[in-house]
């Protein structure tokens, strides 16, 4: 990639290096900033990564999986995102493999993850 | 119109004020120096000369090595007209980004688009192809089909759409907005995508 780009990209890399790491498999709490109207607030998302797509560049994506009401809800966040106030590694999960789509179809306890010794 | 030679230089995608993310192009602008002024007496119009790129002395031409030492500066690899600079502009004066673009304005980018060869009508034209498999079809999925009617006009009409080159051609994309601008590092971040390959010069117009 060019230098000039790696610079423009700089502010967005800095953003995403000043977030705990985290990866498939484990549990974290996104803390997102809502606009409404003039105010703003803070939402909070918890739930399962599944993925991080693009890891390395700028343009990365991670997506939280939680089971709400009985409803699954995923939601995908650019990890450099400015809306993005803070993120909290819950949990650790013990997973095989990169992007657990698998969980989509599973339900209660059939959609447990294995919790990572330390 | 007044304006700007630069290099394409690549893509990326920013957060603006708001939090959306803005995908735009990167381009490297000026600075320009004016190569010549052409005057209504002389020309017969008016417009502005600017030079951008370094050349090396060897390969330009003795006739275009004079016409930049007239203008006192180093050999230039792209020479584009402007008209309508509202500033008195003399031989020789260097024309940076920050003098003729702001953040928020729209310009447009004129570039030549990447050539792509000889390619078929459905690459080319967007022709939508047979449209199925069966029905008879051997081996005519992507062809034109009919290009004229029988003994009257007995000819293909002039401008038909056929197979040929595509690609390579000049082309302006209108209405760009400034995302964002660096004039220290001669830099533009604009709106969406421009023609052209990476390294390629672009003109941008306001």
């Amino acid at each position: 990639m060019s230098e000039i780009i790696k610079m423009i990209e700089a502010e967005a890399r800095e953003r995403r290096n000043a977030f705990p790491d985290f990866q498939p498999g484990d549990t974290i709490n996104v803390h997102v900033k809502i606009r409404e109207g003039t105010k703003e607030r803070i939402q909070q998302f918890q739930g399962t990564v599944i993925q991080r797509r693009n890891s390395g560049s700028a343009g990365e994506t991670f997506t939280v999986r939680k089971v709400s009401n009985g409803v699954g809800v995923e939601r995908i966040f650019p990890i450099a995102s400015p809306s993005i106030e803070k993120i909290e590694r819950i949990r650790q999960g013990m997973v095989r493999r990169a992007r657990l789509f698998y969980l989509r179809g599973r339900m209660g306890k059939a959609a447990r993850i294995k919790e990572k010794k330390a | 119109m007044s304006g700007i030679i630069g290099k394409k230089i690549g893509m990326t995608s920013v957060y603006g004020a708001d939090g959306q993310n803005v995908v735009c192009t990167v381009i490297e602008a000026g600075p320009c120096v004016v190569t010549q002024v052409k005057q209504e007496e002389t020309d017969g119009y008016g417009a502005i000369q600017l030079g951008f790129g370094e050349k090396k002395e060897k390969n330009t031409t003795k006739p275009l090595l004079g016409h930049f030492r007239k203008a006192n500066t180093t050999p230039k690899r792209k020479l584009v007209e402007f008209k309508g600079f509202t500033k008195d502009l003399n031989l020789g004066d260097t024309i940076t980004l920050g003098e003729v673009f702001a953040e928020g304005e729209f310009l447009d980018v004129v570039g030549t688009s990447k050539g792509k060869g000889f390619q078929g009508v459905v690459k080319r034209h967007g022709f939508s192809g047979v449209g199925g498999q069966t029905h008879g079809q051997h081996n005519r999925a992507r062809h034109p089909g009919s290009i004229g009617a029988c003994s009257f006009p007995a000819r293909v009409f002039k401008g038909t759409r056929m197979a040929g080159r595509m690609g390579g051609n000049r082309v302006t994309v209108q209405n760009l907005r400034v995302v964002r601008l660096m004039p220290e590092q001669n830099l533009v971040l604009v709106s969406g995508s421009i023609p052209g390959a990476k390294n390629s010069f672009v003109i941008l117009e306001k």
